[in-house]
């Protein structure tokens, strides 16, 4: 019970700050819909190949737009030194990354939340069709990216280029989840069920998730404190 | 009882030997004053202490364990060179947050009393941005005694403190040794740390200079320890006629 409440209170914490200053919220949505606009002009609305690169175009959105919030995860701990007071505190290092990754979960999903109607307007497109397991997998994919971004966000929190660094590490790791996320989402998008052909995707996810997870909240102690 | 022990601590930044062979040890109860000019490793000794760092070789030992585990480090209170408070969360919300970190049984009691002991109560719902340098330091002084720690480590706990803040700290490091708490401060404010110390530990240049008890002549000429184990001072002229 207090591995959950201080669990609640790491996450807790990250959301109010955010959801107070709104400083890494207004910069990545502001991208995010204006990676979407400028994409609606350059792809036709009726075409076929639309519905195609739906699931890419939105996941390199959720992308890129995604780090702007990771990088903020622990470089909100630096003013104050608030890093060590947490590190100090009798939190275990599974619950600081849990904290962390579901705060940063919850601002993509925000971000997600506005970003697939704007889609849906700017393209012309009805992506309701399968919204409960196109809700699924993207939280899903939305917690591979929370997962590896919290990670290297720790890894790199003391570096100087660490808005730099961070994307360059994640997105080659994060390869396999993007690529899961895209063909489900142009699936879902279209309205289509995910077949068994495409099951191997959505297993990829899951395993992606569970492994990550696991991996990040065994090291991420030794990754803070060495 | 031994509440701090370390053993041949060795501490390297790359090359660099910050911390070289350093041992001591101290009973439960004890305020022992690190002392030690800028560089001689007082914050890399007290990182390792709270666990904020690992040693690169030797033992630490804290409350009869290692000061990574959960259980010793729910009992240590920490002030450091950062305040350690959030500045877009109010000053209840800080404190109820390290409660729930600390897992402090009647959170809601620990975090009234800390706002009344620090005169905090009144702006509870205020953010911390919004708050005074004396404020925001009264504030860092509560999140550290919050959930009552038995060992207590400050890194130069009084630099850059107003007077309120200074009064209110000494009066809580007393109460706390009256308890049987265990102290270790860093700070270049001698008489303050001597005031309060039983113990006193010299670091020069990453080594042990001086370890022992705190006594008359140290409180009666807070220099004497500086010019009888320290390094000479810069301008190299010797300190009330005798060479350190």
């Amino acid at each position: 019970m207090n591995y959950l409440r201080q669990i609640g209170a790491v996450a807790g914490k990250d959301l109010r700050s955010e959801l107070r200053t709104k400083e890494a919220l207004n910069a990545s949505l502001s991208f995010a819909v204006v990676i979407l606009l400028l994409f609606s002009f350059v792809v036709d609305p009726d075409s076929e190949m639309l519905e195609q690169m739906s699931g890419g175009l939105l996941w390199m959105v959720f992308a890129f737009s995604g780090t702007l919030i990771l990088n903020r995860g622990f470089a909100r701990e630096l003013p104050n030194d608030c890093l060590d007071a947490l590190i100090a505190s009798p939190i275990p290092g599974s619950a600081l990354f849990l904290g962390k990754a579901i705060a940063n979960f919850t601002l993509i999903a925000i971000i997600q939340i506005i970003c697939f109607p704007v889609f849906g307007i700017l393209y012309n497109l009805t992506w309701t069709a399968q919204l409960p397991m196109l809700a699924a997998v993207s939280a899903l994919a939305t917690w591979s990216m929370a997962t590896l971004g919290t990670m290297f966000g720790a890894l790199t929190v003391n570096m100087q280029l660490r808005e730099l660094m961070l994307p360059m590490l994640i997105y080659p790791m994060l390869i396999p989840a993007l690529m899961a996320a895209m063909q489900l989402t142009t699936l879902l998008v279209s309205g289509q069920p995910i077949d068994a052909e495409h099951q191997i995707w959505l297993r990829v996810l899951i395993a992606f998730d569970i492994i990550f997870t696991s991996l990040a909240a065994m090291l991420v102690e030794t990754v803070l404190v060495g | 009882m031994t509440a701090l022990q370390a053993q041949a601590l060795w501490k390297y930044y790359g090359d660099f030997a910050a911390l070289q062979q350093v041992s001591f040890e101290f009973a439960a109860g004890s305020c022992v004053a690190l002392l030690g000019r800028n560089g001689a490793g007082k914050t890399t000794l007290l990182r390792i202490l709270a666990g904020l760092s690992q040693a690169s070789e030797g033992e630490v030992s804290i409350l009869g364990g290692n000061p990574r585990q959960a259980t010793v480090r729910s009992r240590i209170g920490i002030i450091g060179h950062g305040i350690g408070i959030y500045d877009e969360l109010s000053a209840e919300e800080n404190l109820f947050t390290f409660a729930r970190l600390y897992s402090v049984q009647n959170a809601a009691a620990a975090v009234d009393l800390w706002l009344e002991r620090t005169d905090l109560a009144r702006v509870r719902r205020g953010l911390a941005r919004e708050f005074s340098r004396g404020m925001r330091q009264r504030l860092a002084i509560a999140r550290a005694f919050l959930h009552n720690p038995t060992f207590l480590i400050l890194d130069e706990p009084f630099t850059s403190l107003d007077d309120r803040a200074i009064a209110l700290l000494q009066s809580l490091l007393r109460d706390a040794l009256a308890s049987g708490a265990t102290v270790v401060l860093s700070t270049h404010q001698l008489r303050e740390a001597l005031e309060l110390a039983t113990h006193v530990l010299l670091l020069n240049r990453g080594k042990l200079a001086f370890t022992g008890e705190r006594t008359a002549e140290m409180l009666a000429n807070p220099g004497w320890v500086y010019q009888h184990y320290g390094e000479p001072p810069a301008s190299a002229s010797p300190v009330n006629g005798e060479a350190a």
